[in-house]
């Protein structure tokens, strides 16, 4: 087999850090080549060049052997170039049939549209209503539009972005026999992860990527995860084990019969929701993006007053309706999904991001003036005791990485003694460094007799560090699992709905 | 009141109100594409004064016409420029080229003041006037390119992935709604009026950008908006004339306040909100380097 696409010397880099340098590697025609690399090695900046997204500062590209000037996507697309988003690339208020349209290369009508569109479903097993406006859609569903749309062009190689971190377990099989008939039929898919286990199931060849850097490409044959592991992060990390036997007996926090009934099809309605938290205890909400998490922290955080009947018992006391900061200073503390605009303001220093925080504590104000002296020397406390890599409490919190500016976050909220602290995604985006201190330090905070609830997507994650476990689908939660009884399976059937 | 005076009311309110329709319609599409220009003011009047200074010293109907739809592709070429190439906040820019429109109409037009000249038949504009919302209700709905210009407004980050050219389309949007603009001066100052007054635009190019938002970026809405914005305009002057006491700044008033009790309306919603109004509006467009 000859080689589609050979990257040559690509180098490109943006201010304070090289995204990519000195890439080059080939990838060979009709497989499938995985790209590996923690957050930020530069996998996504590598692929965005070669479809055309980014320019890289020098370097070359050669599609069959052919020097490519590829400085647009729509060049990429007539070179048989196309790519399925991380983050959809879809017309939200748009149908499926419009957002099929808009994707195609030449013009076609509607009808010839429904042939093809119906051919491929078909072929590889998609079921697309071409009417349905995109809002109403699952994420699968939605993958499933994106890559009927790349297809609809006849690609020789489809460059495919983390593609798996927003299904679950069976949509993730689903999808892979489907990417292996593609490459029977003859397509070359480039396929970008970070989960090891993954790329051995899926790809022939991986790419790993380090810092910008190719370690090396090799074939997938002969490696396991935990080789693989240590050639993308240089290192062994060493898991943060949680101890499971503890007899937890204090109940700290309830949810009772929570439920929502909003109109906006673009909300989740949450469905009697109950949950039970004990002292000391670890709650891990697992489920795909998009099944009410986004509605329930809301609702936790209470910052816009979202509709909700049910209660809310924190310590005996029904905090329904209290506020955000109300139920701060009832050391309730929150850790959100979004780190830069809602967890802290990315123009604003690190000390004014920790007064923003805690301005219901009266030890921060002198008067109606902000206390400089107390703020700075708790933002130092976090620095110092969390391991953040930033020169001083002055600089800006946009400046810091993901996982520095994570634990900056996560440290302010603990070093403020919460009896319960409530975390969103709180290791997504950032490196293995990083994640592997916050998971360390969410073990030992819940081993001080602080309870946690964690909602995430990722699976790994929460059955590292949780004691119980419950799946959120469609706005319903289910039962609790313990983290000891769990398998992958039985995982998989509840993110999928099937639970009672 | 007798059929005549009825009928008469009615051709009033249809000559008076199509510059309402031809800026309100061009401001729908740029808007449609993501683009607030609060410019139209400027650019009407800019239209105005240059249609009517070039059929004063040309005689020549079709030079004007041409000369007057020029400038509104150059001021709004101007706009898209800064904009889109140079990033600039688009309320402010907007904002300064009705400032300057106004100031700059007011200094060519200066000689020609009570200038007489020929006016021209205002019906033609009426027919186009319609014909235009038929076409752009079509082309955005129905055609291919519409859709592109529906999607660049909707998520323009999506539509350059997908391989769009995002910048071009909003130029042409915006040009669009520039020679809209500028048409809509040139009938007040040729057919309507027909004369030469600082200002005489009168605070129509906001009207069309009220109505935008009433129509909530529908074609054949802001076609009625304009109309009952029109009419509105035309019934303060009749219920004066048969002696009803209201003060005329009430019927001034009119547009804005319907205009806000829509925002208000449309806002009280998110999905409301989110399903009428371009999503990318008013959010500069950054190429990935």
């Amino acid at each position: 087999m000859q080689s589609i696409v050979e990257f040559k010397n690509i180098y490109k880099a943006y201010p304070g850090v090289t995204a990519n340098d000195d890439v080059s590697f080939n990838i060979k025609e009709q497989s499938i080549h995985a790209i590996l690399g923690e957050n930020g090695a530069g996998k996504s900046t590598l692929v965005k060049i070669l479809y055309g997204h980014v320019k890289p500062d020098s370097g070359e590209i050669l599609i069959n052997s052919d020097l490519a000037i590829i400085n647009s996507p729509s060049t990429a697309k007539n070179l048989g170039i196309n790519m399925v988003f991380q983050h959809f690339s879809l017309f939200e208020s748009l149908t499926v049939a419009e957002n099929l349209i808009l994707g195609m290369n030449e013009n076609i009508s509607l009808v010839k549209l429904k042939d093809k569109s119906k051919t491929i479903c078909d072929k590889y097993g998609f079921n697309l209503n071409l009417n349905s406006p995109i809002s109403s859609l699952s994420v699968g569903q939605r993958q499933s539009v994106e890559i009927v749309r790349s297809l609809l062009n006849n690609p020789r190689i489809l460059i495919m972005d983390e593609p798996t971190s927003v299904l679950t377990p069976d949509e993730i099989s689903k999808l892979f026999k489907i990417i292996k008939n593609l490459v029977k039929d003859g397509l070359t898919v480039i396929f970008i992860s970070h989960k090891l286990e993954e790329i051995i199931n899926l790809s022939d060849y991986v790419t790993i990527m380090r810092n910008g850097k190719v370690v090396s490409t090799i074939s997938t044959q002969n490696e396991d995860p935990e080789t693989l592991g240590y050639k993308m992060l240089g290192y062994k990390v060493s898991k943060a084990k949680q101890v499971s036997d503890i007899n937890f007996s204090k109940d700290i926090f309830n949810i009772k019969n929570l439920s929502t009934q909003s109109q906006d099809p673009f909300t989740i309605n949450l469905n009697t929701i109950d949950l039970n938290l004990k002292k000391g205890q670890i709650f891990g909400i697992a489920g795909v993006a998009g099944n009410g998490q986004k509605e329930l922290m809301e609702i936790l955080l209470n910052e816009n007053d979202y509709e909700f009947s049910g209660d809310i018992i924190f310590k005996g006391l029904n905090i329904n309706n209290l506020s955000t900061f109300q139920r701060k200073s009832l050391s309730i503390s929150y850790v959100t999904e979004e780190r830069l605009g809602h967890s802290a303001v990315p123009e604003m220093s690190l000390s004014e991001n920790i007064f923003l925080s805690m301005n219901h504590k009266s030890e921060f104000k002198k008067g109606d003036f902000i206390n400089f002296e107390k703020i700075n020397s708790y933002a130092s406390d976090v620095i110092k005791n969390f391991n953040v890599d930033t020169p001083s409490y002055n600089v800006k919190a946009g400046k810091l990485s993901g996982g520095n500016l994570q634990k900056f976050i996560i440290g302010r909220e603990i070093l403020s003694n919460p009896e319960l602290l409530i975390l969103s995604q709180p290791t997504w985006g950032i490196d293995a460094g990083s994640e592997a201190f916050i998971k360390k330090t969410i073990v030992e905070l819940s081993q001080k007799g602080v309870s946690i609830i964690i909602i995430s997507h990722d699976l790994d994650e929460l059955l590292e560090v949780c004691h119980q476990i419950s799946v959120l689908y469609e706005g319903s939660l289910s039962n609790p699992l313990n983290v000891e009884d769990i398998n992958i399976t039985k995982l998989g059937k509840y993110m999928g709905g099937l639970f009672d | 009141m007798s059929i005549e005076l009825i009928i008469g009311i009615l051709n009033i309110v249809l000559i008076s109100t199509t510059p309402l329709v031809f800026a309100g319609i061009g401001e729908l599409v740029t808007e449609k594409s993501g683009v607030l220009n609060l410019g139209l003011e400027g650019l009407m009047l800019v239209g105005a004064v240059t249609g009517f200074i070039t059929l004063v010293i040309t005689g020549n109907y079709f030079y004007s016409l041409f000369l007057s739809i020029i400038s509104g592709v150059i001021l709004s070429g101007i706009f898209a420029f800064l904009v889109l190439n140079l990033m600039t906040n688009q309320i402010a820019t907007g904002l300064a080229l009705t400032i300057f429109g106004i100031g700059l109409s007011a200094m060519l037009g200066k000689k020609f003041g009570g200038t007489p000249i020929d006016g021209l038949n205002p019906y033609y504009f009426i027919v186009i006037s319609f014909l235009l919302v038929f076409f752009v209700a079509y082309f955005l709905s129905k055609t291919k390119t519409g859709l592109i210009v529906r999607a660049v407004g909707e998520n323009h980050n999506s539509a350059y992935a997908l391989g769009y050219n995002v910048i071009k389309t909003r130029y042409l949007t915006i040009i669009f709604g520039g020679v809209m603009s500028s048409l809509a001066g040139y009938y007040i100052s040729i057919c309507y009026a027909p004369m030469w007054q600082e200002g005489m635009t009168a605070g129509r190019g906001w009207i069309a950008l009220a109505l935008v938002v009433f129509a909530t970026w529908k074609p054949w809405r802001l076609l009625v908006g304009a109309y009952i914005f029109g009419g509105v305009a035309i019934m303060q002057m009749n219920l004066q004339a048969i002696g009803v006491k209201l003060p005329g700044q009430f019927f001034n008033m009119m547009p804005y306040l319907a205009t806000i009790i829509v925002l208000v309306f449309i806002s009280s919603n998110k999905l409301r909100l989110k399903l009428s109004a371009p999503s990318s509006l008013n959010i500069p467009f950054e190429k990935n380097q």
